[in-house]
């Protein structure tokens, strides 16, 4: 699924504009940071290039059936789309946040540029639910499917390398979540064929930077990082407290791209999952996959100063 | 693998705060003007209370029976459920007090209700009271507004609430306090993940009538059936 860089390109632009012109999105990116280019990095183990913010749907998108809210998660998949972002992660786990992001899908015609990550999630039956999965979805394949915080991992793992062998699959992966059973990430991590890996990573949650990120860049496994903000403890908290002036070296307006930028900053790291169910931060997120990076010695000072401050 | 006990609740959590009490707009929208029949259900169990009397222990388990199971489906099985994988179970839950409602409200000898009057009495009618008018009016403390409120006999909480209470006037059997007070934990625990003012009050509400019961056990002999208002239960 993925599409020339020039076309993407284009495709992305034309949607920003449309969105912009038909005033469907109240926040209008500064220009200059929308300017920069969008930045990527490559799935090791096909070199496939991958946008570095990406879109979770945990909590944000599970609204049920209502309609408004459903309305309103179609407008967060539209602005996602329109600043760059190509990946998004759900699980059958996230309640009714599959068939929303099926709809969402469906009202925008289906975006050409979507990477569709999905996990499995059940003791029993793994291909049903993939298959369960895949239709509320609403698409003809997953680009990743990963065994969802390592549940009958034993089973569903096999699955899915079948599945990929079989065509029906482009990547396998693994997750967890809060820093848990990261000795069993680690040995599948060592033992198995992974594709990619998802793990909890942020300014204040770093034990992934001991083994768990070297060794992914040791095994050649993308890394996706989920609650980049612990849930929205981390943006909550620093709400209101003036960007040091160091934001301004990295392009950063906000709180919520300073943290985005310290998480994939990171060279080990492929794409962040931050969720939201509100249009404007979902490109304010998606501005954090553009212009400078922070460097060793301003990721120092990022996680002394967010500590300082929460 | 399947290590479930490496969840914790706000894992299992998977809905936000706006997300959950929109719910109980769409419910109220939806089932209007079933507010008013419950309304009338309440009155209904608070004159049985005070007449104390007669069919009046059939009545107020017949009234209940049909508060739950018209919760347990409308609410638990139609709505909670799309937000909520538990939500389906919940739906059992309710459904079995609704029998065990039901058997106590059919069974040969009636359900007795105690006097309200009095300290144990008082509580207990209290706590009905505060299913049907308080709990409700917590919507417009939290400046949520009316169309979120939680309604005696549509919402579990309030309707959880008013049982505890009944439970109590019947000294009704400990199997009848395992749903409502599972329920109390539930929902207090969700409601204290999702950081709501009225977390305390289920949780509250559960342990208090699970204390007075226990007092009511030990201080006096059971109440004799079809023996209404034969004492204080103070």
């Amino acid at each position: 699924m993925s599409l020339p860089s020039i076309e993407r390109r284009r495709i992305l632009t034309a949607s920003l504009q449309a969105m912009l012109a038909a005033g469907s999105c109240a926040f209008a990116p500064p220009l200059l940071a929308q300017q920069q280019p969008l930045v990527t990095r490559p799935i090791p183990s096909s070199g496939e290039q991958l946008p570095i913010v990406g879109l979770g749907s945990w909590i944000t998108f599970n609204v049920g059936n209502d309609a408004q809210a459903r309305a309103a998660c179609t407008e967060v998949v539209k602005a996602f789309f329109a600043g760059g972002g190509r990946l998004i992660d759900s699980s059958p786990m996230y309640g009714s946040a599959q068939s929303v992001i099926g709809d969402a899908l469906a009202r925008l015609q289906h975006p050409q540029a979507l990477f569709s990550a999905d996990k499995v999630w059940t003791g029993s039956d793994g291909a049903a639910q993939i298959e369960a999965s895949r239709k509320l979805w609403r698409i003809p394949r997953f680009d990743l499917l990963q065994v969802h915080n390592l549940l009958a991992v034993d089973a569903h793992l096999p699955l899915l390398l079948r599945m990929k062998a079989t065509k029906r699959l482009r990547y396998a992966g693994i997750t967890t979540s809060e820093g848990r059973r990261h000795g069993e990430i680690v040995k599948l991590m060592e033992s198995q064929p992974l594709d990619f890996v998802q793990i909890s990573y942020n300014v204040l949650d770093r034990e992934v930077e001991n083994r768990i990120l070297p060794l992914a860049r040791e095994r050649r496994i993308a890394v996706i990082v989920n609650r980049p903000f612990r849930q929205g403890e981390l943006t909550q908290s620093l709400a209101g407290k003036p960007l040091p002036a160091w934001a301004a070296e990295i392009g950063c307006t906000t709180w919520a791209q300073v943290l985005l930028k310290f998480i994939v900053s990171h060279p080990d790291v492929t794409c962040a999952i931050p969720a939201t169910s509100n249009p404007r931060h979902a490109l304010d997120n998606m501005l954090a996959a553009r212009g400078p990076m922070p460097d060793q010695n301003l990721r120092r000072r990022i996680v002394a100063d967010v500590k300082k401050l929460t | 693998m399947s290590e479930w006990w490496t969840y914790t609740l706000s894992d299992l959590l998977m809905f936000s705060k706006p997300t959950y009490f929109r719910l109980f707009a769409l419910l109220n929208e939806a089932v209007w003007p079933a507010h008013l029949v419950a309304l009338l259900a309440g009155l209904a169990l608070v004159a049985a209370i005070v007449r104390g009397a007669g069919k009046a222990g059939r009545l107020a388990a017949a009234l209940l029976a049909i508060c739950w199971i018209w919760v347990a489906w409308t609410y638990h099985a139609q709505r909670y459920a799309g937000i909520n994988l538990a939500a389906p179970y919940f739906a059992m839950g309710f459904a079995l007090q609704t029998v065990l409602l039901c058997w106590l409200g059919t069974h040969r000898r009636a359900p007795a209700i105690a006097s309200w009057r009095g300290p144990l009495g008082g509580l207990a009618f209290a706590l009905v009271l505060a299913g049907l008018v308080v709990y409700p009016l917590f919507a417009v403390f939290d400046k949520r507004g009316w169309q979120q409120a939680k309604v005696f006999g549509i919402a579990p909480d309030p309707t959880v609430i008013a049982t505890l209470g009944m439970l109590l006037l019947w000294r009704a059997p400990w199997f009848l306090w395992i749903v409502p007070l599972l329920w109390c934990a539930v929902s207090g625990a969700t409601l204290m993940e999702l950081r709501s003012p009225q977390a305390w009050a289920l949780p509250a509400a559960g342990l208090l009538a699970l204390a007075a019961m226990l007092v009511a056990r030990l201080r006096m002999r059971p109440l004799p059936r079809q023996h209404q208002h034969t004492s204080s239960t103070g």
